[in-house]
């Protein structure tokens, strides 16, 4: 790996190497910028590094303290953070799904939300290029939207949950399908590294330990060190610093024991949700009091999770729901289907939760505690359920301030603030009627819904068109300050009702197209 | 109590394809927690055991999971979550506060310590704990219910269900790397699973009512529909 010394002035700092920042850093990387990328997370080998265990493999989440409160409070730490190179598609489902076209202008095409400053054709080409460089696996032909080409490994074999979830679906004349994984079908081997087919271990969401799951730390990290960019593990990055001219200058960051200073011509924020507009608050200085890229007052503003609520069943067979990647099967139906009393959509997919996830559902929905407890934990290989991924829509409301509280940098901790909002509480209700329909008619017994539940982080920096309604510009640049960036998903002005993670790298590579263009016409 | 499936020992597949270097030396690192208190007081760890006793009961023919245990080790190393809620303290603070509240709660209920009442006048305080209702002084503004909801279930019920001896009750497969499975679909079964479930006297969990019967009652049958 190609390294820099601090003093050296880099082309690009980048903050982050998960589903944002790691595309991109190979982008810039392979298009001749000097670029550094600063995780606050260890670089792991998995081979070596994983185990087949939960509660080990929750050192990929980010655990550092972070507070959460308001009506609906957000639960932080596997669901919906990372803290490793490769951010957290280390250990994330590997869903890899495209946005309706429809959710970039849903304001103007269905009512709802803020309209994207992108257009969607651009998007469909963007995601083509990831599912590409993703290896994703997934049907020939995908049931919903405009035409898309195949993906670029076989779908693979359901298992018993996602079996269930097919029945069901068509039970209520509903279309389904394998879902889209970002995990090869077959072997793949590519100018960077290698990788096994999968072997439906199970253990998917608490890191890949044979390299099948195409997350970032096998696929664009490689590419990035082949380029020539370095990636600088353990470094928590504190600080923005802003130069005499009103341009950021660097960053400092924690490593090995000590505050250290990267500087850099760009720096781009990749951080997510939280840590991204977390970072942008605390550099504020005098002539930024309120925080770098904040005129408009909305950096940590219009924080959206998605609704991730379950329905659960017992089945008179055996399904064994620990086999195989944990979402093997999908319907969209209500995603595309406009005839809903509310705004927005959501999709259900198959699920797997492993026992101490499951026991977390039991004590959480249920409230189950002794002997009820360890009776229902003992229903395991009977189990299924489906699992909603929905649209929450945009509220100032919902924000990430800066709490007094500091963690072991002595940084400010995160505040999280959260409440659902009555069309949120809508939609819900109508995916756990629906949820629990495709159940009964698979004959699922000792049916319960798990009612509170979210997953996945998305506004806080909002990309548009108009400085004063939003944070980044349509480039990805920030519009008060020219040389600093953000590329994540915190730049989404709307959630969509899919997983965001392929939006996200869609949009990096997208980003890092934009830069190529304005350093080309001298506009950098 | 009947072992649904008897026979079978995870720990048993750990020199076969299905456990790498790194779950072996994890699992036997679990397996090697540090019983005693580091954390916890003397008086504060007996509460403790009488809380997780009654969070997960434990059959008296094998030695106990040392719940207490992991939960000592979470505190002492400061394993994070990830995120608190606002009106709860630091979990160190939370725990020290709760198991003393709880102690209080026990004196000024039945004028014994927690650990001398029985197992239905424990219970009945942690119905109570789990529905908010105690408000005893020595919570200090503490909610009862969040401490149950967010401190009690999960460090107690995580810590049992990471353990070798749960996955052997639920007939969950374990560690699975670098083997996998090979046989997915319903009712199937790869030879190194557990085998099917055999409670003595009863039927697969699941068929105690007919299929679907409870739920047809209530609901409109399941065709496509829309609001």
């Amino acid at each position: 790996m190609r390294q820099y010394a601090d003093n050296e002035l880099v082309d690009f700092a980048v903050v982050g190497t998960g589903a944002g920042g790691a595309p991109l850093i190979a982008r810039l990387a392979e298009s001749g910028f000097s670029v550094v990328g600063l995780d606050a997370g260890p670089y792991y080998r998995p081979l070596e590094d994983f185990a087949s265990d939960e509660r080990e493999q929750s050192k990929l989440y980010w655990l550092d303290e972070r507070l959460v409160d308001g009506d609906n409070p957000i639960v932080m730490g596997g669901k919906n953070s990372g803290q490793a190179v490769g951010g957290s598609t280390v250990h994330f489902a590997m869903v890899s799904l495209r946005f309706r076209p429809e959710w970039f202008r849903s304001r103007s095409l269905l009512g709802y939300g803020a309209d994207w400053p992108v257009d969607w054709r651009e998007m469909w080409h963007y995601y083509g290029i990831a599912e590409q460089a993703l290896g994703i696996a997934g049907p020939v032909h995908y049931p919903w939207g405009p035409w898309r080409p195949r993906y670029p490994y076989r779908a693979h074999e359901l298992n018993g949950a996602a079996e269930l979830l097919g029945r069901g679906a068509e039970a209520l004349g509903m279309k389904w399908t394998p879902t889209p994984l970002a995990t090869v079908s077959a072997p793949r081997a590519h100018a960077h590294g290698r990788s096994p087919p999968c072997v439906y271990r199970g253990f998917c969401r608490f890191g890949c330990s044979t390299n099948a799951k195409q997350s970032q730390l096998v696929t664009f990290i490689p590419r990035a060190l082949a380029a020539g960019a370095e990636i600088r593990d353990l470094a928590m990055v504190g600080r923005i610093e802003l130069g005499h001219d009103g341009r950021v200058a660097g960053v400092h960051y924690h490593r090995e024991g000590r505050w250290r200073f990267q500087r850099a011509r760009h720096v781009v924020v990749a951080g997510y949700a939280i840590e991204t507009p977390r970072l942008l608050l605390a550099s504020a200085t005098d002539r930024h009091p309120h925080g770098l890229a904040n005129s408009s007052d909305l950096v940590g503003r219009y924080l959206m999770t998605q609704s991730n609520q379950a329905v659960f069943g017992t089945m008179p067979q055996e399904v064994r729901w620990y086999k195989g990647p944990p979402s093997l099967a999908i319907t969209e139906h209500w995603n595309y289907d406009d005839h809903k009393a509310f705004f927005g959509g959501y999709c259900w997919m198959a699920q797997g939760p492993l026992p101490v996830e499951w026991a977390t559902i039991q004590t959480s929905a249920r409230g189950l505690w002794g002997q009820p407890l360890r009776d229902a934990m003992e229903k395991y290989n009977y189990q299924v359920g489906l699992k909603m991924v929905g649209e929450m829509l945009p509220d100032e409301r919902n924000r990430v301030t800066l709490a007094d509280e500091k963690d072991q940098y002595g940084l400010r901790v995160a505040r999280v603030t959260y409440a659902w909002g009555e069309n949120d509480k809508a939609l819900i209700q109508h995916a756990l009627n629906q949820m629990q329909m495709s159940l009964e008619a698979v004959g699922a017994a000792d049916i319960f819904r798990q009612e509170d539940d979210t997953n996945h982080l998305a506004g806080t920096a909002r990309m548009g068109n108009d400085p004063a309604t939003s944070v980044i510009n349509p480039d990805g640049r920030s519009w008060d300050i020219p040389n600093l960036w953000v590329c994540d998903g915190s730049v989404f002005p709307t959630t969509g009702g899919v997983n965001p993670s392929l939006t996200i790298t869609s949009l990096a590579l997208r980003m890092a197209d934009r830069i190529g263009a304005l350093a080309s016409r001298n506009e950098l | 109590m009947a072992e649904r499936y008897a026979g079978y020992d995870v720990l048993g597949k750990r020199h076969t394809p299905s456990w790498n270097p790194k779950t072996r030396e994890v699992i036997d690192a679990r397996l090697a927690v540090y019983r005693e208190p580091r954390f916890f007081t003397a008086s504060e760890w007996r509460t403790l055991w009488a809380l997780c006793e009654r969070i997960v009961p434990q059959p008296k023919h094998r030695a106990p999971v040392p719940l207490p245990s992991y939960v000592d080790e979470k505190l002492q190393c400061r394993q994070l979550d990830g995120y608190r809620y606002a009106s709860l303290p630091p979990q160190d603070e939370a725990w020290r506060r709760g198991l003393a509240a709880l102690e209080a709660e026990a004196h000024s209920a039945h004028g014994a310590a927690f650990t001398a009442l029985t197992s239905v006048q424990q219970d009945e305080l942690l119905r109570r704990m789990q529905h908010g209702q105690l408000m005893g002084p020595a919570w200090q503004g503490m909610p009862c219910q969040l401490f149950f909801e967010h401190r009690v279930l999960p460090d107690i019920t995580h810590a049992y269900y990471a353990h070798p001896t749960a996955w052997d009750e639920i007939g969950f497969g374990g560690p699975a790397s670098p083997r996998g499975y090979v046989r997915m679909g319903l009712e199937r079964r790869d030879p190194w699973e557990a085998p099917r479930a055999q409670a003595p006297g009863t039927q697969a969990p699941g068929s105690e009512a007919p299929r679907g019967e409870a739920s047809r009652a209530t609901t409109a049958p399941p065709q496509g529909s829309s609001q």
